[in-house]
């Protein structure tokens, strides 16, 4: 008996609708997140990701009824990322039935906000989302940096020395992006997740990158990942989470199934 | 109509909760209560809770449900959940060392540190994903398979004086106590209503149960 990897599907939302197309045919609307969350908790989903990419402020009360929705339907572990803020995002989230937030650019631009958080709502809801990005020449020893604004930004701040201040400071749990990797459908960059993963104490996701369930079990066999995420190739059905639950327990990992 | 009790003290996640019992039993009247002359009028009573202990105790004084949560595990089928299961403990080591509600008598510590499991991987704390679920005869238990998976997320656990609460345990990798039942009270590690639907099988047993084992 031992704990399970997961699989954890993401959704980017706008506007309180799915956007980057998901396309299955045997829902009536591929648009409605609530029917997405449904249909990957029925496929044996272990948690879900609802990534908010409102642009403006306002609309952001938009993703509080979408969470609530799903919430009420939805008995898994829901993660809220994008946009959060504010201690105040983060209750909101949580009241209306979020599990866990996760931070991303507010923690770099503040990272005393992620220490606040995790005091006040406890570190088994705070979750930090890196981007990192591969800055080290072909021929020296690998580094990673953080990178900001959808990985056009470089901050200076290592990926390794950030991941680790992140948790002192009271992150539950990493989100790891690779920005080479996301979207190229070439699999998750391995050694970042394997060297992330082995330097702090908390659960790491892996994410960014995968094109087939391949990458799944490389990203926690080689990748050392407790948790893999992905969006596209689940949204376009080419693949169930079922099936990529099966496939990487036939590679001999510990799945829920 | 029966009705469910889920305490509100400030703590927690009770939308969700609230939400998955609904869905479990939905001939059940749920209502998230803080004055303590609702609680006692329910006929369940569930103690959820996330966070830090200290927290949850301070929590519990400001809220002055203290006492109504000692009679509830005294008279009626009381549920505790995750920390609403460690602070029935006697007292935790969370925070240097917090003084609990004793209900059930024991001790709530810390998952060892550099844990590894069988192939010499670090094991990860806190305790987070889904893990299985290995059960002795309770009421609570009927009709979930023996050794189903429930979603846990917790760096701490119980440990009871007496083993013989013990009503399921889970490794990571040491076997330790992830459901504790005493008469009338039932309390688990993980978190059923976040548990799919073995999770929602077990809050529907909960809502049904009379209270004997």
């Amino acid at each position: 008996m031992s704990l399970a990897k997961r699989i954890i599907p993401c959704l980017d939302v706008a506007n309180g609708r799915v956007v980057k197309g998901v396309q299955f045919v045997d829902i009536r609307d591929a648009g409605d997140p609530v029917e997405v969350a449904r249909r990957y908790d029925r496929e044996g989903a272990d948690e879900i990701t609802f990534l908010d990419i409102t642009a403006t402020h306002d609309n952001r009360d938009t993703m509080v009824h979408v969470v609530e929705q799903v919430a009420s339907e939805v008995f898994i572990p829901l993660t809220v990322g994008g946009g959060i803020k504010t201690l105040e995002d983060i209750r909101r989230m949580l009241n209306a039935g979020a599990d866990k937030v996760g931070i991303n650019s507010a923690a770099v631009f503040n990272p005393e906000f992620v220490r606040e958080a995790a005091q006040r709502f406890g570190s088994q809801c705070i979750v930090v989302a890196i981007d990192a990005k591969k800055v080290s020449q072909s021929g020296e020893g690998d580094r990673w940096e953080i990178f900001t604004h959808g990985g056009r930004k470089a901050t200076g701040i290592d990926a390794i020395e950030w991941a680790k201040k992140m948790v002192d400071y009271g992150a539950g749990e990493i989100l790891l992006t690779s920005m080479d990797r996301d979207g190229t459908r070439e699999g998750f960059d391995l050694p970042l997740t394997r060297t992330i993963s082995e330097s702090v104490s908390v659960p790491v996701i892996a994410s960014g990158g995968v094109g087939n369930l391949d990458h799944l079990a490389e990203g926690v066999i080689q990748g050392k990942a407790d948790a893999v995420l992905a969006a596209s190739i689940f949204h376009f059905a080419e693949y169930s989470i079922q099936e990529a639950k099966e496939h990487m327990a036939s590679r001999g990992i510990e799945m829920r199934l | 109509m029966s009705s469910v009790a889920v305490i509100d003290y400030g703590m927690g996640n009770l939308h969700s909760i609230a939400k998955a019992l609904q869905h479990a039993a939905p001939d059940v009247d749920v209502q998230i209560l803080s004055n303590p002359e609702l609680i006692l009028k329910a006929d369940r009573v569930v103690f959820p809770g996330v966070g830090a202990m200290r927290d949850c105790m301070v929590a519990l004084d400001q809220s002055g449900l203290t006492d109504v949560i000692k009679t509830s595990a005294k008279t009626k089928p009381f549920l505790g959940i995750c920390l609403g299961m460690q602070a029935l403990l006697s007292d935790s080591e969370e925070n240097g060392t917090t003084q609990a509600l004793n209900i059930l008598p024991g001790h709530v510590v810390h998952f060892p540190e550099a844990l590894k499991d069988a192939k010499g991987s670090s094991l990860k704390i806190p305790h987070m994903g889904w893990n299985q679920v290995h059960y002795s005869a309770h009421p609570l238990w009927e009709n979930i398979p023996q050794d189903s998976r429930f979603y846990f997320v917790h760096s701490y656990y119980a440990v009871p004086n007496d083993k013989a609460l013990v009503a399921a345990t889970t490794d990571y990798p040491d076997t330790f106590a992830c459901a504790l039942s005493q008469d009338n009270v039932f309390a688990v590690q993980f978190h059923p209503e976040k548990s799919q639907t073995v999770g929602l099988q077990l809050l529907n047993n909960f809502l049904h149960w009379n209270g004997q084992v």
